[in-house]
């Protein structure tokens, strides 16, 4: 189906199914409930989830297939929320010009600093990265002012030129963006019961991008050319030996994925028309490396994992203070209540940061492979399982890239 | 006719003339070995014909063009292949894909951008791929990774993944070199096998004895980064300046 093994579409129609059906699947306690803080249901978090997917997927290209460790991607996203929103204000709202230009832009500034980076590999790769990310970020906070407003950041304003649109709306604000008409922060709530569930146009319009970056990502894993980013990961020796330039398809894997970081930082803007130098800072690159690397580096579905997780930490752990510590352990005798929640403090809150270093570590230790390979151990262990039941014989070797 | 022709290539690393006036002619169709003691500059030799090293004087014609100043890919591309001393796989591929990489690179070119076009259902290059394995003995491994194979069937795919590519020219540097008799033993037959069944030229670097004796039809003795002799094997195995500065205490 759509060009693709029985087993990719397979997982392609999971993917559909679970974003499709996000608002449901993520906010699975009743809104009054003491565990509704722990449903992520909400669409400025389900739009980040996507939008870092999609970051995390075409970073995935690049790092998973040829083995390059970029630091420098998050410059690529900054530079599509730079152009999306230039398009807001000089040409309209619509997010798909926004979008566009994003994509090329980015696709534009990720082949000059791929073409300098990629002349050295290994360390030395990842610190000319590192170096023009950083470049950039500096560039976007001074020099650049007139093009970026520096660190205030790029927004809009009542005074945008915008030739195919208004500047103001009736009531003297700024138009939202949309596409032709609808509007992407329009939310229609869903009340069943005790629960509210929310669909967003603007989660949606995400949603659809990253099921088209992920089918995308499946072809290229499954392309000869995907096979020939492998090899270079594995061999650039043999390569080059066999006839092969691996210049060419490590710029073209860069390439790639810079565009598709410009898609996520042309949908931030899409959600939200602003944008600021601090989304090119390291600590950005840094981020999308980690969700990668926890998810499953190499693998299709791993990168979008990661993303998530990382996600959810930030935005429902980081929430998590001591006050709700207190209603949770009130049961307890109060010497053993506050003992408990000093043990806790550290790790919530604030402190997600330190939680989120843990799991990582645990993580790259005992599952190098990631959550996926977490997931396929303990599907590993249904199997036997079941196969000791039925007395059949030992299973096959594993495939690779997943 | 020659298909390789070397002359007055010369080469120096710092202090060291590792080549001076190496002058060679390797006949088309022909196996042509060059032995000599450790040292004797017969890796740095093959490097120049492959494009990893540039000689300092001289000229290296493949088929009459000149391989000087190429790159490694574009050298291959002409119809040089290699075999490493250490067999250079893609390890972390399956063997089935390592044989797919030579067969895509040898009928679409050095680079190719079909990033939607899937692998598995690009039946040409499967079919070609299989049919190099079955050749090659091991058609049964295919969905293995490469790294968990032994040395001798790594080298036997790495000579398939170059065959795969129908060279003209094969360079084999060293091939049996740290393996068992057994192993060596076979890796002799399988070197005569693709000769006799394919119109091939082969260089082969070597420093035992007994594979130079059953497989080359002429052989170039190298010493000290220079021709010593040239000729066949029976004549090189009663030459005395051979015995004196290569087989030594044996005479
Ligand atoms: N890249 C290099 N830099 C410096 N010296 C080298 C280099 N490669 C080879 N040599 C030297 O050149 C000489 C010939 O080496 P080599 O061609 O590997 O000999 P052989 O393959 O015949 O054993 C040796 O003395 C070796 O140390
Ligand atoms: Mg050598």
């Amino acid at each position: 189906m759509f060009g693709l093994a029985k087993k990719d579409a397979t997982l392609l129609l999971v993917v559909v199914g679970l974003t499709l059906l996000a608002p449901f699947i993520l906010n699975p306690f009743p809104t009054d409930s003491a565990m509704a803080q722990f449903n992520a249901g909400y669409p400025d978090l389900m739009q980040r989830f996507v939008i870092f997917g999609i970051f995390a997927i075409g970073f995935n290209i690049l790092f998973g297939l040829t083995g390059y460790l970029s630091f420098g991607h998050a410059a690529f996203l900054g530079v599509g929320s730079y152009s999306a929103v230039w398009m807001f204000k000089l040409l309209s709202m619509n997010v798909i010009p926004a979008i566009a230009l994003s994509v090329v832009v980015a696709g534009l500034f990720s082949l000059l600093i791929g073409y300098v980076s990629l002349r050295r590999s290994g360390i030395y790769f990842s610190i000319l990265t590192l170096a023009f990310a950083q470049m950039s970020f500096n560039l976007a906070y001074s020099v650049l002012t007139p093009i970026t407003n520096g660190e205030t950041g790029l927004q809009l304003t009542l005074n945008d030129p915008r030739v195919l649109g208004i500047s103001q709306t009736a009531d003297g604000s700024i138009p939202v963006t949309g596409l032709f008409g609808l509007e992407m922060r329009s939310t229609y709530t869903m009340d069943v019961g005790a629960w509210a569930f929310q669909f967003n146009v603007g989660y949606y319009l995400c949603a659809v991008a990253l099921l088209v970056a992920f089918y995308l990502a499946i072809r290229i894993f499954r392309s000869p050319f995907g096979l020939m980013l492998r090899a270079v990961k594995s061999n650039q020796q043999r390569m080059n030996y066999t006839g092969l330039n691996t210049r060419p398809y490590t710029l073209a894997a860069f390439v790639i994925s810079g565009m598709y970081a410009g898609l996520a930082g042309g949908l931030m803007a899409s959600m939200d028309p602003l944008a600021g130098a601090e989304r090119m800072q390291w600590t950005a690159s840094g981020e999308v490396v980690l969700m990668t690397i926890l998810g499953g580096a190499g693998t299709l579905i791993g990168p979008v994992l990661g993303a998530g997780f990382i996600k959810y930490f930030e935005n429902i752990f980081s929430k998590i203070n001591d006050n709700v510590l207190h209603g949770w352990f009130s049961f307890m005798p109060d010497g053993l209540e506050n003992f408990v929640i000093t043990i806790i403090h550290p790790f919530i809150g604030k402190g997600w940061h330190l939680t989120l270093g843990l799991l990582f570590m645990m993580v790259v230790i005992f599952l190098p492979g990631g959550l996926v390979e977490g997931g396929q151990r303990i599907a590993a262990l249904f199997k036997r399982g079941k196969k000791d039941d039925d007395g059949a014989d030992t299973s096959k070797a594993t495939t690779p890239a997943e | 006719m020659s298909i390789l022709e070397v002359k007055d290539v010369g080469k120096r690393f710092g202090g060291l003339q590792a080549l001076s006036d190496v002058n060679l002619s390797v006949a088309e169709n022909s196996v042509h070995a060059i032995i000599g003691p450790n040292g004797a500059g017969k890796s740095t030799l093959l490097n120049c014909f492959v494009g990893k090293l540039i000689p300092d004087t001289g000229s290296v014609m493949f088929d009459g063009q000149s391989v000087l100043g190429r790159k490694p890919f574009e050298i291959n591309q002409m119809g040089i292949s290699r075999v490493f001393q250490t067999p250079e796989i893609f390890g972390d591929l399956t063997v089935l894909e390592n044989m797919l990489i030579p067969c895509f690179a040898k009928r679409d070119g050095a680079f190719e951008l079909n990033a939607i076009g899937s692998v598995q259902s690009d039946k040409e290059i499967g079919d070609r791929a299989m049919q190099m394995l079955e050749e090659m003995n091991m058609a049964d491994k295919r969905d293995m990774h490469a790294a968990a194979m032994s040395r001798g069937d790594k080298r036997r795919l790495e000579i398939g993944m170059c065959l795969s590519q129908e060279p003209r020219l094969l360079l084999l540097d060293e091939p049996t070199a740290g393996m068992a008799r057994a192993d060596t033993n076979n890796t002799i037959d399988l070197l005569k096998q693709i000769k006799n069944e394919r119109d091939i030229t082969i260089a082969i670097i070597e420093h035992d004895m007994h594979v130079v004796f059953s497989l080359a039809e002429r052989i170039t003795v190298l010493a000290q980064g220079t021709p010593l002799v040239e000729d066949t094997p029976d004549n090189i195995k009663g030459h005395p300046k051979v015995r004196e500065a290569y087989l030594g205490e044996t005479a």
